[in-house]
């Protein structure tokens, strides 16, 4: 592994990237890492693609630079792949990527040319379920930490009890983790 | 006992503000406004703090309101950036003349025209000959803990100037990093109660505050500020050693990186110093040496100490977030005015780079050290980094 792990998201305007990026980052912090999220900020209308970048490291981390060579990239709208390069910078033998779609993984390789290891998830249809709304950050972060070891689900869980007990309620925040366990188990390559 | 935190460099400073905890906080909460006070005004409505806050109508009243909060004896800051200096620069301009120690977070970001909202160094660099001292932070730790060497430094009786702390728009100021919060007690212990020997609201002991002084007196004024300006530079190393007894930390004008034996150095302000030093690692694995000089203290300037450093480094090339027009880079000026006391001079090269928030890499910054290595600079040439063709 790098010294530094590098995770970037691309998504719509709405669908909860920055946060998404953000409680990764706090739940590594948790675990007594060095963090760093940020999000790409271009003119603020929804449904406009947008990037957010997790760094997670046992060193402190000094760069300010855009992830450029990212472990793994999160795809929270297949769509976007029509018009940003999300695999851009991702190593065939060693990045992952996940994708929030229906479709087939040998479609999704299609769609982005990445013919290296690619997950596949539902997550808008597992937040629709849940929540009624397309927010898949939850979900997809479930993914993430499934196919890639780099937290454990009870520490996601706790940073989602933070972060959104007080403005959520409680209600949702248990539909929240019940879209990340959900996520965990449905994830598929 | 300190804790630590997963902030953005916003949250940072309004974490300061939160154990500084000022009178008055003035704030005009729309864009370009940063979240600064969005977090402090929740530790005001939350009764963490006992802050009054004063909303209102644009930048121009915020800064107002400080004045006149910050003369009736109050200690009181505000937040600012980009557009909203420019709106309040008519204000911003009397704070140092009027002598009032009011400490002003603000959070880079480039100008208009055109209309843009990400980093780049022109909103401050346009306030650097008005008297405010001015300190750059390379992340949310840095500038959490500036701003509390402001507040002392501000409200010093040998000084009493306002400050700004800066901090880079989006880059740091949204990035939520591992931040040390010092303990709360011995940070209130550090930074104290605003004692002024005079204030409006005193009435035993009325005195006047910005007069009119025609040409009898406005220069003397104006001699005096610049007297207390030169106070700054031996009251921050004082300062600082105050502080690092509660954080461990050295506090010098600028951080020196690898310098003694560098071959090439850069100097940059801020986040991409960040980015810089990584670069400088991976460049000495490479058997290359080179180094960097980070300045913090940007108003007054270390003239002496950045040219006792530089003296002996071969080529310096100065990478400045923000264009004079016409004029050296507001950095790269500075470097060249610190050197030329010098009988053998480093090469110097100008760059210009991240304007409008344009991404610096750690490649863009390699490049320009093999560049300097080279040898091939021209100290008469503005080159860019990032800018397309």
């Amino acid at each position: 592994m790098k010294e530094i792990y590098e995770v970037r998201m691309h998504a719509r305007a709405g669908q909860g990237a920055k946060s998404g990026s953000q409680l990764l980052a706090e739940s590594a912090f948790k675990l007594g890492k060095w963090i760093q999220s940020f999000p790409e900020y271009g003119s603020e209308r929804r449904g406009a693609p947008t990037v957010s970048y997790t760094r997670i490291s046992d060193k402190q981390i000094r760069t300010h630079e855009p992830i450029v060579n990212p472990d793994a990239v999160l795809v929270f709208d297949q769509g976007i792949a029509g018009s940003v390069p999300v695999a851009q910078g991702l190593c065939e033998e060693h990045g992952i990527l996940i994708v929030n779609t229906t479709k087939s993984i040998e479609e999704i390789k299609k769609s982005t040319g990445f013919h290296g290891k690619v997950y596949i998830l539902d997550a808008t249809g597992i937040s629709l379920k849940l929540l009624g709304i397309d927010a898949p950050n939850v979900p997809m972060l479930g993914a993430l930490i499934k196919t890639t070891n780099i937290i454990p689900l009870e520490t996601v869980e706790d940073v989602i009890k933070e972060h959104f007990l007080a403005r959520l309620g409680e209600e949702k925040v248990k539909k929240n983790i019940e879209g990340l366990r959900k996520a965990w188990e449905e994830v598929a390559s | 006992m300190s804790t630590w935190k997963p902030l953005s460099g916003t949250q940072a400073v309004a974490d300061a503000m939160r154990q500084i905890n000022p009178d008055v906080v003035v704030a005009y909460p729309i864009t370009p406004q940063t979240p600064i006070v969005e977090f402090f005004a929740q530790y005001v409505a939350n009764g963490i703090v006992s802050t009054e806050t004063i909303p209102v109508e644009s930048e121009h009243s915020a800064m107002s309101a400080t004045v006149g909060a910050a003369a009736a004896g109050a200690r009181v800051m505000c937040a600012t950036a980009s557009q909203g200096l420019a709106l309040m620069w008519e204000v911003v301009a009397a704070v140092p003349g009027l002598r009032l120690p009011i400490v002003m977070p603000v959070v880079n970001r480039a100008l208009s025209a055109p209309i843009n909202i990400h980093c780049d160094h022109s909103d401050t660099m346009g306030a650097t000959t008005i008297g405010w001292i001015q300190i750059f932070s390379e992340n949310g730790q840095e500038v959490y803990e500036n701003m509390l060497l402001a507040i002392r430094l501000a409200e010093h009786p040998d000084i009493l100037l306002p400050a700004m702390v800066m901090q880079d728009g989006f880059i740091t100021g949204h990035s939520v990093e591992n931040v040390e919060i010092f303990d709360d007690d011995k940070i209130k212990a550090f930074v104290g109660e605003r004692n002024p020997d005079r204030c409006l609201l005193d009435t035993e002991h009325p005195y006047t505050i910005g007069p009119l002084a025609l040409p009898d007196y406005y220069f003397e004024i104006k001699r005096q500020q610049e007297e207390a300006m030169r106070h700054v530079k031996k009251i921050y190393l004082e300062t600082g050693k105050e502080l690092s007894k509660i954080t461990g930390k050295e506090y010098p004008y600028f951080e020196s990186y690898k310098l003694d034996d560098a071959d090439a150095a850069i100097i940059v302000l801020s986040s991409a110093a960040g980015t810089a030093k990584d670069t400088v690692d991976k460049m000495r694995a490479e058997g290359k040496k080179v180094g960097l000089l980070k300045p913090k203290l940007f108003r007054p300037f270390p003239y002496k100490e950045v040219r006792t450093v530089l003296k002996d480094i071969p080529v310096v090339g100065v990478l400045d977030r923000s264009m004079a027009f016409g004029a050296y880079a507001p950095v790269y000026a500075e470097i060249k005015n610190a050197l030329f006391e010098l009988d053998k001079r480093p090469k110097l090269q100008s760059y210009v780079f991240g304007l409008g928030g344009k991404d610096i890499f750690k490649s863009d910054i390699e490049k320009a050290f093999n560049e300097l290595l080279s040898g091939k600079v021209n100290s008469e040439e503005e080159r860019y980094i990032g800018l397309r063709g």
